[in-house]
């Protein structure tokens, strides 16, 4: 099964939010790398970039497939992952660590409380899978 | 994820995948494993350092039987026929009057009055009906005999040793695009010298109630107890492998659009044998000379071209990726391409339009990866 840690925020796009201060570090879950494989590129955007809630910020790359990524929250780029340019594997091996994508400083504070905690997520993976 | 359409067809291994952790999708109608839990990564670099083990049973077969099974076959596919002996494999293509693509496939020569030809999944129906409304007269009888085998492809340096353990066929003597008959752990099989991944190994065939007794026994074979042992490989690999050895994937590379002259299948198109379908057209073709041309590319800046994307040369759209993927032996991103013939030279620079972005690409020499003899 899928690591799904209690003290992240989830989106339906398979992406994780860690809320720390008005900033939100940002990445995709367990789960989306297990069903991606094995990623081999990582195209993020540049600090300074702003985005909406549910925007396209990204892609991943496996061997066989594109996936876009997805802003779970609205504010402005802080900082990007830049080592995954050279280490995209770090996505697959550390999802909810040294495989972070964007830390994020949030325009509105409230929106993280929207989006679905560990168990909703948890539940919301296996009905899709089903 | 959506839950695959009801009606996909089944190979005899379909439980297995699913028990060893496959994960499966949909491939020309098929319910197939895209790749096992080690990934196509490991699965392509294994194939490529030791071996790996595809079930490829959801190709299809076509029997060929009579006195005429050679003139016939010879005239309704490209290459001749008449120079197989038996024992003896040769690829070849089902062409249209246009000279283009029906399908690509394996001709066997069973015997002089018995060919077997080894056709693509998702055409298996379309050819059956091609080849049928060809018939002639001739004295051959033809079956469909796709769901009477199942087949399974061992490819890699390590695979002629694994498979000699199970078998009293002597391997090394048998040559690339040759087969025999013979007993593989006891079950009746063909054991051809054949495949799809650019590696030294071997394509069985036998009846699909074998198929899980064969699988088990190769992968048991084939398992020394640590990480280069054969390894079951998904689909996402085997598309991998083929395409860093730069054979063509019909659908992709070759279709009803796409000539033989222009897929650089030029060698299977035999002009100067007794007539067949397509002749004509391809010869005209070939004097007149061809406007466009299959190349093998890869991707300078950073990103990964994929099947379908614009090709730009000169600021000009020119032409569209057929397969386009990273290389994870090669370890670049490759792929290849129809552009006109003038810019079909290694060293032209082209651009890739991925999603909007224009990436630098360079025209390389095709294959892209050859093994070491």
């Amino acid at each position: 099964m899928a690591n799904v840690p209690d003290n992240l925020h989830y989106s339906k796009d398979h992406e994780w939010v860690r809320v720390d201060g008005d900033t939100a570090v940002i990445g995709i879950t367990d789960h989306a790398q297990e069903q991606l494989g094995d990623v081999v590129y990582v195209e993020l955007p540049k600090a300074g970039e702003e985005f909406g809630a549910h925007d396209s910020f990204g892609s991943v790359e496996s061997v066989k497939a594109v996936s876009e990524i997805f802003t779970p929250i609205s504010g402005k780029v802080a900082e990007v992952n830049q080592s995954l340019a050279d280490e995209p594997e770090k996505v697959n091996k550390d999802p909810y660590g040294e495989g972070w994508m964007i830390k994020m400083k949030m325009s509105k504070s409230g929106e993280v409380d929207s989006l679905l905690t560990a168990a909703e997520y948890e539940d919301f993976t296996k009905a899709e899978s089903e | 994820m959506t839950a695959p359409a009801l009606e996909l067809r089944k190979t005899a291994l379909n439980d297995v995948h699913r028990a060893m952790g496959g994960r499966m999708v949909e491939f020309g109608g098929w319910d197939m494993p895209v790749q096992y839990p080690a990934g196509t990564m490991t699965e392509h670099l294994g194939t490529r350092t030791h071996a790996g083990l595809f079930d490829v049973s959801h190709m299809g077969e076509i029997d060929v039987r009579g006195a005429d099974a050679i003139p016939f076959v010879n005239r309704v596919t490209s290459n001749d026929t008449t120079k197989l002996i038996d024992g003896q494999a040769q690829y070849s293509a089902l062409t249209t009057p246009e000279g283009t693509v029906i399908d690509d496939l394996l001709v066997y020569r069973m015997a002089s009055d018995h060919l077997l030809l080894i056709v693509n999944a998702g055409t298996t129906d379309k050819d059956w009906d091609w080849i049928k409304s060809h018939y002639q007269n001739e004295n051959v009888e033809l079956q469909n005999v796709s769901a009477d085998y199942c087949q399974i492809a061992l490819q890699g340096p390590d695979a002629i040793s694994i498979l000699q353990k199970l078998t009293d066929v002597p391997l090394a003597e048998i040559k690339y695009y040759h087969f025999q008959e013979g007993d593989v752990d006891g079950v009746p099989s063909i054991v051809s010298r054949t495949g799809y991944t650019g590696e030294d190994g071997f394509e069985v065939y036998a009846a699909p109630d074998k198929a899980e007794q064969l699988w088990k026994k190769i992968l048991d074979a084939g398992n020394f107890g640590g990480d280069d042992g054969v390894l079951p490989c998904g689909l996402a690999a085997r598309n991998t492998l083929r395409l860093e050895a730069g054979m063509c994937l019909y659908g992709h590379e070759i279709d009803e659009t796409t000539t033989l002259l222009e897929a650089n299948l030029g060698w299977i198109a035999k002009l100067n044998k007794t007539d067949f379908i397509g002749r004509e057209a391809l010869a005209k073709q070939k004097e007149a000379g061809i406007r466009r041309k299959l190349v093998g590319f890869e991707v300078t800046d950073r990103g990964i071209a994929r099947d379908g994307q614009n090709v730009f040369i000169n600021g000009q759209c020119n032409g569209n990726v057929t397969s386009g993927s990273p290389a994870p032996f090669l370890k670049k991103n490759i792929g290849m391409a129809y552009v006109p013939v003038e810019f079909a030279k290694a060293g032209q620079r082209v651009e890739i339009d991925v999603r909007g972005k224009l990436l630098g690409a360079e025209i390389v020499p095709l294959p892209f990866y050859k093994r070491a003899k």
